[in-house]
């Protein structure tokens, strides 16, 4: 087995961690985690696929190699919209439930953007 | 063969990347993933992209691990009430079958993968002397460096967006207060000039070395959210005209030089003959300075505290 193929099954086990961490934590910030290491594993596995394309004097093919850099950016902005969207929904609400069923009279500890000041 | 050198990074990541995913604590999985992040740069190097390694480390490791750790500190308040709705048995076993699904396909994609591969760096070398820059990551990221800047110019609209109308145009994140004679505040003081320097030589290398603006561009955003967690410096409001002006000042020269192109060389972003070294060189120091800024608010997050408290 090649150094490649290694890597691009490592990144297949690895987006298969990632997906049950989204489907079964609960917690939302850790979900974005999950989703993190999901991306963290495809970008691995076009890696391996780059490197496989090495030539005319490249250890990988740099087409795909450009592309990762800018997935890992896009990556990155996405997450921290998700981390914004979610801390405002905890100022708000003061949970970060996704359950669609909370009791109504859930009393909150924390007032709406009472720790925001 | 594989080697000890490839087999043990990938021994740790798999670990690392159960460990993210099964830890109790959100904080320590983000830790976790600091680390994971690290590791990956590591095989990052292996696979011979060490321009991805540099930008794996700066960005995937380091600013998205510094982004969950500040939010997993923030949201600590709920890991209880989250650990109660954890699914039962059945969920997890039926998430347990998808994943490994997923995997099993991915991994038979992987060895059924064509050989020899089909590749493109022939054409990048034949066509790299055009440009006149030797690191060919840099030379062909015209168009998609353009549109990841204005995407993240876009997500941190995005996370200013989600203020609260009260603190609108306010600062963002709490006012710092470390001891101003601490480790904190020495390590501020001593390690930013060090780090700029870093940070300009890694950006001037790109055009024929690995790095490149982004990774330079983390690094003094680092250096700046350094000096503000140290309590030195505070974070700007964000209604402030010169950072509003900064933040679109790289987006708008890549433009205007994309358009120029469209009229000098026939293409949006084409270059005319013989400029396209200097031109790339303006774009990329144009960019630097917003991206630095971009990063670094983004991690300091939406606005918190009001203009005239």
């Amino acid at each position: 087995m090649s150094t490649p193929t290694l890597f691009g099954l490592c990144a297949a086990v690895l987006i298969g961690f990632g997906v049950y961490g989204l489907i079964v934590n609960p917690q939302p910030l850790r979900k974005i985690l999950a989703f993190n290491v999901v991306g963290s594993g495809v970008f691995l596995l076009f890696g391996a696929i780059a490197r496989r394309g090495a030539g005319a004097g490249f250890g990988g093919d740099p087409v795909p190699q450009a592309l990762l850099i800018t997935g890992i950016v896009v990556a990155f902005s996405a997450t921290a919209l998700a981390v914004a969207l979610l801390l405002r929904l905890h100022d708000e609400a003061g949970s970060v439930t996704l359950a669609s069923d909370v009791p109504p009279a859930v009393p909150t500890a924390v007032a709406p953007d009472s720790d925001a000041r | 063969m594989i080697s000890v050198l490839d087999a043990a990074p990938v021994a740790l990541i798999l670990a690392l990347g159960v460990w993210t995913i099964v830890a109790r604590d959100t904080f320590a999985a983000a830790v976790g993933f600091i680390a994971y992040g690290l590791l990956l740069t590591l095989v990052w190097v292996r696979l011979s992209g060490v321009d991805v390694a540099l930008t794996e480390a700066a960005i995937g490791g380091g600013l998205t691990g510094a982004l969950l750790i500040g939010a997993a500190t923030r949201l600590r308040t709920t890991e209880a009430a989250a650990r109660a709705e954890t699914p039962g048995a059945f969920t997890r076993v039926l998430a347990a079958l998808v994943a490994v699904l997923v995997s099993a396909a991915l991994m038979a994609c992987v060895l059924a993968l064509p050989d020899p591969a089909p590749t493109l760096a022939p054409e990048v070398a034949a066509n790299i002397a055009v440009t006149e820059v030797g690191n060919p990551i840099t030379a062909f990221r015209a168009m998609d460096t353009l549109l990841e800047a204005i995407v993240l110019l876009f997500a941190l609209i995005g996370v200013w967006s989600l203020a609260p109308d009260r603190v609108w145009g306010g600062r963002p994140g709490p006012r710092q207060h470390a001891d101003p004679n601490g480790i904190l505040a020495y390590v501020a003081r001593v390690l930013p000039p060090i780090g700029i320097v870093v940070g300009m030589y890694i950006f001037w290398v790109g055009a024929d070395h690995p790095g490149g603006k982004f990774q330079g561009a983390t690094i003094i955003a680092a250096m700046w959210l350094l000096t503000i967690m140290a309590g030195l410096t505070d974070a700007p409001p964000i209604s402030r005209t010169w950072l509003r002006i900064g933040l679109v000042a790289g987006p708008l020269v890549f433009i205007a030089i994309g358009i120029a192109g469209a009229v000098s060389a026939g293409a949006f972003l084409a270059y005319p003959d013989g400029f396209a070294k200097p031109l790339i060189i303006v774009i990329e120091l144009a960019l630097m300075p917003s991206l630095a800024l971009i990063l670094a608010l983004m991690l300091a997050g939406a606005p918190q505290r009001e203009l005239h408290p």
